[in-house]
């Protein structure tokens, strides 16, 4: 097992300080387009967070200035307080970066990319080999250390980029999509592998399209759209928000029509299956005892979609309109 | 600047590249292998022959320092152009770019990369040179720092050219339609005691001259130029480039949006 060494020259972080505090960030590019318009965002430390948005919403660019990728037009952005403009190297050195895109040498070895990424962060050459192992076994690549990075299949590039972003043990890990492509079991022991590292003690940050992902993993939630911040809250107190819940039957016996009632608005989907929405005031004991009263026997019933995936949208069309 | 950090950040780097060239060492050290010997073949042996001394030496003896700078200066350059700028196009400069590692940092370890291929390549050619012609050594410690200081140079040229480089074509313009002619007019085949005094003083225009006549001083002990002001241009040049890379990094042209 590794060691949690401290490599960075700050020793101690004041358990106070939030592990990402973001303040009027401003991003215009070259051509024009202002992909951050002020946005203000804080992390607390421990914090598993959802940062999702539509393609384009400034995301991705806001990862790119946290990580000194991306020049910011204007604003302060401070890791674990230290601000990136003052003092970037002790705030780079708690920070990981697992990037959406692939970005490793497709002809180096899997070790030779842990090893060299610990080198930058300045981990001497053994230990950077023990945890380079270390790491490799623990996202399952430790079969392939040997191998060129290019030959991995999807998933496993994305597990390598997530070791590579751990190999220096950072207190903040940014991870942008970090599913994308991956297949379901990959990707519920990779949800497995990051909730353990957050418990020890990691905060982290993570941005995606699925949003089954953010409901399950992440406490807290920012969800950006045409570079600003349009919600910032719990997660928790963001279903709460949810005034009905829509839901799929799937019916014992064929039925031709059945009417809505007050907070419980059915549609017919087929003869053997219904939709329903049912406002929070109304239970779903409230449902049953009705459609018993109907004589319809119900084999199974499931969320039409994902709870969160319905807020998202409403609040990203709100943004729209 | 955390000097620990950054130290074994620079080793890393070094050592990434030496990885790199020993992995494809079939385009990095043979060709210019080959290449020179060819030179050696046909003008050292076949054509030198028949134009008989120059400088006081054999005429395969009066190139074959300048063929070894040639092959110097392509390599380091080339070394750095290209492992910078792939890492550019792989984006995986960004392992260094969001890392803790100083900018100059960065400019050293990419620049001693390719000291290391120049070096390799010009004692691989040097030893070839060998098989064809006896050669003096006048004086080492001029042979070492012009190598060196030469190498570097051109090393932070790549870099400085792969910043600037949006795609391949951008890559190889320098080396092709500058670096090329300038080195074979820099004195390599000849001495420019031989021009007329007008193509002696656009010559003297050309930097390669005098590292190729600095060079051939350390073998010979002959050259159309002063020795100290050649070393002292190319230290002047290595300084006023690392600077300059190191102020564009910080900046991040080329590689930060």
């Amino acid at each position: 097992m590794i060691i949690n060494k401290d490599n960075n020259s700050d020793k101690e972080i004041n358990s106070r300080l939030p592990a990402l505090e973001i303040s009027n960030l401003t991003k215009t590019y070259n051509n024009g387009f202002q992909a951050l318009k002020s946005i203000d965002l804080k992390v607390e430390q421990g914090d598993f967070f959802a940062l999702l948005g539509p393609n384009g919403a400034g995301k991705s660019t806001t990862i790119g200035i946290i990580s000194s990728l991306v020049n910011k037009t204007d604003g302060t952005v401070k890791i674990f307080g230290h601000d990136i403009d003052t003092n970037l190297e002790i705030a780079k050195s708690h920070l990981g970066i697992v990037p959406q895109e692939f970005n490793f040498g497709i002809f180096e070895k899997l070790t030779s990319i842990l090893m060299n990424q610990a080198g930058y962060y300045g981990i001497p050459r053994k230990e950077a080999r023990e945890r380079a192992n270390y790491y490799l076994n623990a996202l399952g690549l430790y079969d392939k250390k040997d191998n060129q990075a290019g030959k991995l299949s999807g998933g496993m590039k994305r597990r390598l980029m997530i070791a590579r972003a751990l190999i220096h043990q950072p207190k903040l890990l940014i991870l942008d999509e970090p599913t994308a492509g991956v297949d379901i079991e990959h990707r519920r022991s990779m949800w497995d592998f990051l909730v353990g590292i957050n418990k020890a003690g990691t905060t982290i940050i993570l941005t995606t399209h699925y949003l089954e992902e953010a409901e399950t993993l992440c406490r807290n939630i920012a969800i950006i759209d045409k570079g600003n911040i349009v919600e910032n809250t719990s997660i928790k107190k963001l279903l709460d928000r949810m005034d009905s819940e829509t839901f799929i039957l799937d019916l014992k016996d064929p039925i031709t029509e059945i009417d809505s009632m007050d907070g419980m608005k059915f549609q017919l989907i087929d003869s053997k299956s219904i939709e329903v929405s049912i406002a929070r005031s109304r239970t779903i004991n409230e449902l049953f005892s009705y459609l018993n009263s109907k004589n319809i026997i119900i084999l199974s019933l499931r969320n039409k979609s994902n709870r969160l995936e319905e807020l998202f949208l409403n609040l990203v069309e709100k943004t729209l309109k | 600047m955390n000097y620990q950090t950054n130290w074994i950040a620079f080793k890393t780097i070094i050592i990434k590249e030496y990885i790199r060239i020993t992995r494809i060492w079939i385009q990095t050290l043979i060709p210019p292998v080959i290449t020179m010997a060819l030179y050696f073949v046909i003008f050292g042996r076949l054509v030198g022959s028949r134009i008989g001394e120059m400088g006081g030496f054999d005429y395969i003896q009066f190139i074959v320092p300048g063929l070894v700078m040639m092959s110097v200066i392509t390599n380091s350059y080339n070394n750095v152009v290209s492992s910078f700028y792939s890492a550019k196009f792989q984006r995986n400069i960004e392992e260094i770019l969001t890392a803790p590692v100083h900018p100059a940092i960065i400019v050293l370890g990419f620049t001693m990369g390719g000291v290391l291929r120049g070096l390799s390549v010009g004692f691989l050619v040097t030893l070839t040179a060998l098989f064809f012609t006896p050669l003096p050594v006048h004086n080492v410690f001029v042979l070492i720092l012009v190598v060196f200081l030469t190498s570097f140079l051109f090393s932070l040229g790549g870099f400085y050219n792969a910043l600037f480089a949006r795609n391949f074509d951008e890559v190889t313009i320098i080396p092709t339609f500058v670096l090329t002619p300038l080195t074979y007019l820099g004195g390599v085949f000849y001495s420019i005691q031989m021009l007329p005094e007008f193509w002696q003083m656009v010559s003297k225009i050309n930097p390669i001259l005098y590292m190729v006549n600095a060079f051939r001083y350390g073998f010979l002990g002959v050259s159309d130029i002063d020795i100290v002001f050649a070393l002292s241009l190319i230290t002047i040049f290595s300084i006023a480039f690392f600077i300059l890379n190191v102020r564009l990094m910080i900046r991040g042209y080329g590689i930060r949006n």
